[in-house]
């Protein structure tokens, strides 16, 4: 089955090992953004490396700084490859806004429900300009 | 959703007055079109999160504002920076990072920003009347912004919270629509013995719980004795703010869109939480990440920033110790002077306490580094984000208890009564 996500920010092509969350997380205190690694110890992906990873995210929590971190995410080069949340969340996407205004190469983000990221675990995805995700076959 | 523009809001997006609030304008449209809005209202005021360095990313977004022209158009208070600019305390940053830090805060000022760096703008002045709308950054901001003043604002990050002040302009939904404004649950603490309530740890433990049960919806908390202050207030938004997406809490019979439980669900069905003491014992064990530690090696305070009572009251305790491990307590400019005033200043910092102004210990690096560090704090907020933010493990304590922990420097912790 390919599930069919829908673009928030940007409309391009991605492809990345999947990184899939399974608990909310806030980028602030919870992602730095100089390692792109998950930094919050209480989290069940502690350690975890988001860069360039397709990156889905069942919900997201605390502090309002989170587009800050992912626009100094995507300033250094440790974006994720792609963002699929289950809900579209402004502050956090804000980041991808402002870093396109700088005039900088963002990732898209897409919108898919959380009931259908855990299939994505473990696998190499693809993303296609018509928001299909797909599992690389090895 | 398309996102439909005034006349004045089209211009304003085309350039004709400068390239700054053009920018400005896109970005507050494409919020708008991210969070469902039809359209954009008029705002009264801002409260600006933008200002602390997470790295250069931030100084050269607030630069090309300043470069192409943008000025605040409402009146707009700064949330704290990564300098203290008044020189109570160090930062580690230094060279390149000091300079871009310095920098940014710089170009908030000149996009015309009030300097109060402080996460505690509503008690440095800045109390926007009840049914008005603004534009708010910084969690614990938003949460009393909306709960306690009963203004309206959306959770702002950075970026979307300087666009909304240049703009003068916000997206038209969520918590600005009165519609959404009510509780879909019930947070029922009447269970919970009264002795719990003097704790001065409660509203933090009960913010920290609230905040993980509530997600990003909208409780009534019901059934408390007595009156929290103001600053009981303040610690229960910042803990459920990071605990989780609160924006807005009703306390029945305290806040102000509560006179009553059933006025704050305005008709909603409501789940009733019935809050039990074990409940209220596994949120204060999860504030703590240090398992049973033998010493402490440093005590923050003041997340959201203490208030002149708060300090007055830290001042009493300490009673002209001598602490024997650093004490930071993250205060306002706004406190500051009152403080040097009253000679509250000199008297902590000769007891060792350092006092932290326009910045807090978890937005930039102050901390000694420390391998295996164990910080003590009585904040919800400082509890949820130093361990990720500073390298310590956090123990979390009273006020009390973690002035008598710096003292000997060994955990000092007075049992709860929480049944």
């Amino acid at each position: 089955m390919t599930p069919n996500a829908e673009f928030i920010i940007g409309e391009s092509k991605a492809e990345g090992r999947s990184l899939v969350l399974t608990e909310p997380i806030s980028f602030w205190g919870g992602v730095d953004p100089k390692t792109g690694k998950i930094i919050n110890v209480r989290h069940p992906q502690f350690g975890a490396k988001i860069a360039q990873k397709v990156l889905f995210i069942p919900a997201t929590v605390g502090s309002s700084s989170a587009s800050t971190i992912l626009l100094e995410l995507v300033h250094c080069g440790k974006a994720p490859a792609a963002i699929v949340l289950s809900e579209p969340d402004a502050i956090l996407l804000l980041g991808l806004v402002a870093a396109r205004e700088m005039g900088w190469t963002t990732p898209p983000a897409l919108k898919l429900p959380a009931s259908q990221h855990g299939q994505f675990s473990n696998a190499d995805v693809r993303i296609e300009t018509d928001g299909s995700l797909h599992v690389a076959q090895v | 959703m398309t996102v439909e523009l005034t006349a004045q809001e089209r211009e304003i997006a085309a350039g004709e007055a400068d390239e700054g609030s053009a920018m400005a304008m896109r970005i507050v449209t494409e919020a708008a079109r991210l969070l469902g809005a039809a359209r954009l209202i008029p705002i009264q005021s801002a409260h600006i999160d933008g200002a602390v360095y997470h790295g250069d990313s931030g100084t050269y977004f607030a630069e090309k504002l300043v470069a192409d022209g943008a000025k605040v158009s409402v009146p707009s208070t700064l949330n704290v920076g990564a300098l203290d600019l008044m020189g109570c305390s160090k930062q580690q940053l230094s060279g390149h990072e000091r300079e871009m830090a310095g920098r940014m805060m710089r170009a908030y000022r000149q996009l015309g920003c009030q300097p109060s760096w402080t996460c505690a703008p509503y008690q440095a002045g800045h109390r926007p009347a009840k049914g008005s709308d603004v534009a708010w950054g910084e969690s614990n901001a938003v949460a009393f912004c909306n709960s306690v003043l009963g203004a309206r604002t959306n959770r702002y990050g950075d970026l979307l919270d300087i666009a909304c002040a240049i703009t003068g302009r916000a997206p038209y939904c969520g918590l600005h629509r009165p519609e959404n404004r009510a509780a879909t649950f019930v947070f029922d603490v009447s269970g919970l013995p009264s002795q719990f309530f003097e704790n001065e740890t409660a509203w933090p433990i009960l913010g920290n719980l609230y905040g993980r049960q509530a997600e990003n919806s909208i409780g009534v908390i019901d059934g408390i004795p007595g009156k929290p202050s103001e600053d009981d207030l303040k610690a229960f938004g910042a803990a459920a703010a990071s605990s989780g997406a609160v924006g807005l809490f009703h306390i029945s019979g305290v806040t102000p869109e509560a006179p009553s439980t059933e006025a704050a669900c305005a008709g909603n069905r409501a789940e009733v939480i019935r809050v039990t003491s074990q409940m209220v014992l596994e949120a204060q064990q999860r504030l703590s990440t240090a398992e049973k530690p033998d010493r402490i090696d440093a005590v923050a305070v003041g997340s959201p920033h203490l208030s002149l009572r708060e300090i007055e009251r830290l001042e009493a305790m300490i009673a002209g110790r001598r602490l024997v491990v650093p004490f930071y307590a993250c205060t306002g400019r706004h406190v500051l002077q009152g403080l040097e005033n009253a000679g509250s200043r000199r008297r902590l910092e000769e007891s060792g306490v350092t006092l932290v102004v326009d910045t807090c210990i978890v937005v930039t690096p102050m901390l000694p580094e420390l391998s295996g560090g164990v910080l003590m704090t009585n904040s919800g907020k400082f509890a949820h984000y130093a361990p990720g933010n500073t390298g310590y493990d956090v123990l979390y304590g009273g006020m009390r208890d973690c002035v008598e922990s710096a003292v000997t420097g060994r955990p000092e912790l007075t049992e709860m009564k929480s049944s």
